[in-house]
């Protein structure tokens, strides 16, 4: 029999819909358990893996510093021109160091290392933990009494809570250095003044909402690689089409947070 | 042997993938400190029964009891304890491949003892001695042999001197002699350890090999349970063409056939 039209619709609506609840509830479950074997658990007696933590620190944090500086020495420069190309309309070119300093740290710093780590670490998580879910690596640990999650994921959590607004501090200051160099070179600023100028134009709380943020994005990028691994069910094609969909995902959710918080701020400071 | 005592009950299993059932109401007893081999072509459910008994896959209907519990409804954390007596050996072996072997080994003793760590080292190094990898502590899997794996993989499942053990095709993509190394290596942990090994495989030689009692499985269904005398006496159609390994009938007529393939 052929099924009807209105059969298809309701069929496909309703298979769209079971999907995407069951999706929602794999992910609630996901965020459940990762803050619970991060936060809770520790101090209930669960042992914390120290060496794969620090280890994944050095993978997410310190491996990414040289392209982190390359890129937010870049932006420096590029902030400093843009700024002095409408501030020498007006005489006041002075300005570019607050321009220059508070963009940076309540804006770009955050948001460009957030992209970069989600393309490096975020990425590499959905890629590592896919290929052991490929491998039944991760049943493997589930059969041994190990929740998988407390194994992968918490060294992953906190290694990018620590490491990502630690990146994000060296992204202000290069970026900053960045400004200041064209600054005095090019746009004839007096090193003194630009030092003074950005001293007083930037408050701590510019510096402590970046900050901020780029915890939460470090929280939104580890779970969004967590989740695309954890979902691969095939084996090598799904892995790397989890990979992309987890870059893709972070960068989204990473724009998304930063739109919350920066309305936030903007009305709340 | 009929009368040795249950270890693990399976009782009126169903299980699912989406729409298609692919286990249909088994129930099966499996004998203690005996190995049981589920026997099965592909796709017949062998491998997703093995997955119930483990405790990874849960059923729509029907309990196994372990050790008095039905670990089909009881906690996660429950289920934890009962899966500490439990060591399995998974077909690609799974060892973590960021650890070397020792690590690998020494896992589940870190992760579940309170033992220093140099008794679990003695621990570790016992359990490679005990499948034949002593020196190959510091190696990682991938440099090791698809058998020297296996080995390891065991190695594994033994660390907490478990229970029962389950092996998911120990010989998959093993050469012949590799493969009767390995049905050796069962044999002699299941005289000296005196185990419930559970095998599931379709490699006719080691099911007569290492086989006490023979569950077979067609299409999620229970065809035979006894041993291998009864196996081989069996006149169970299904049974005998996969014994003499004579291939599947034609499903269908020339005729259905041309009208399959011309999509009508």
């Amino acid at each position: 029999m052929i099924p009807s039209i209105s059969e298809i619709l309701f069929g496909f609506t309703g298979r769209k819909t079971r999907l995407f609840f069951q999706n929602l509830h794999d992910a609630s479950k996901l965020i459940n358990d990762t803050f619970f074997w991060t936060f809770i658990a520790p101090f209930k007696g669960a042992k914390l893996r120290v060496k794969t933590t620090v280890s994944e620190m050095v993978k997410t944090g310190y491996n990414s510093i040289p392209i982190v500086s390359v890129i937010a020495f870049f932006i420096g420069i590029i902030l400093a021109f843009q700024a002095a190309y409408q501030l020498k309309k007006v005489g006041a070119l002075i300005y570019v160091a607050d321009l220059v300093g508070v963009s940076l740290t309540r804006e770009l710093a955050p948001i460009l290392t957030a992209i970069i780590v989600a393309g490096r670490s975020g990425s590499a998580f959905a890629a590592e933990i896919g290929s052991m879910k490929a491998a039944e690596e991760v049943d493997a640990l589930v059969t041994m009494g190990i929740n998988p999650v407390k194994f992968l994921v918490v060294p992953k959590l906190v290694a990018m809570m620590v490491m990502l607004p630690a990146i994000t501090i060296l992204a202000d200051l290069i970026g900053i250095l960045g400004g200041f160099l064209i600054s005095v070179t090019e746009l004839g600023i007096h090193p003194y003044n630009y030092f003074n100028q950005t001293i007083h134009a930037l408050a701590m709380k510019d510096i402590i909402t970046g900050l901020v943020k780029a915890l939460a994005f470090s929280i939104a990028i580890t779970i969004v690689g967590a989740y695309q691994g954890f979902k691969v069910q095939g084996g090598a094609e799904e892995v790397g089409r989890r990979t992309t969909a987890s870059v893709v995902v972070s960068i989204f959710l990473v724009i998304v947070f930063d739109l919350f918080f920066t309305a936030l701020f903007y009305f709340f400071t | 042997m009929e009368t040795a005592e249950t270890a693990i009950d399976i009782k009126g299993l169903v299980t699912h993938y989406g729409d298609v059932e692919i286990l249909k109401n088994i129930s099966i007893p499996i004998p203690k400190a005996k190995t049981t081999v589920i026997l099965g072509g592909s796709g017949c459910g062998k491998s997703t029964l093995l997955k119930h008994l483990i405790g990874l896959l849960k059923p729509t209907r029907g309990s196994i009891i372990v050790n008095k519990k039905n670990i089909t409804s009881i906690s996660e954390d429950e289920l934890n304890e009962v899966r500490k007596k439990m060591g399995v050996l998974f077909q690609g072996a799974a060892l973590l491949n960021s650890m070397t072997l020792s690590d690998n080994v020494l896992l589940p003793l870190r992760e579940h003892t309170d033992l220093n760590e140099s008794t679990i080292k003695i621990m570790m190094r016992m359990k490679l001695e005990l499948v034949g990898l002593s020196g190959y502590e510091n190696y990682y899997p991938s440099q090791l042999s698809g058998g020297m794996k296996k080995r390891a993989g065991i190695a594994r499942a033994m660390a907490l001197d478990p229970e029962f053990l389950f092996f998911d095709e120990p010989s998959a993509g093993l050469d012949p002699v590799t493969a009767a190394g390995i049905d050796e290596l069962i044999l002699k942990l299941k005289k000296a350890f005196r185990m419930t090994i559970v095998v599931v495989t379709h490699e006719l030689p080691s099911v007569f090999t290492i086989a006490d009692h023979v569950v077979m499985l067609d299409f999620g269904e229970v065809i035979f349970s006894g041993n291998l005398d009864e196996l081989k006496a069996s006149d169970n159609k299904r049974v005998k063409m996969f014994l003499e390994r004579k291939p599947q009938e034609e499903a269908y007529s020339p005729e259905d056939y041309f009208r399959i393939i011309a999509g009508e």
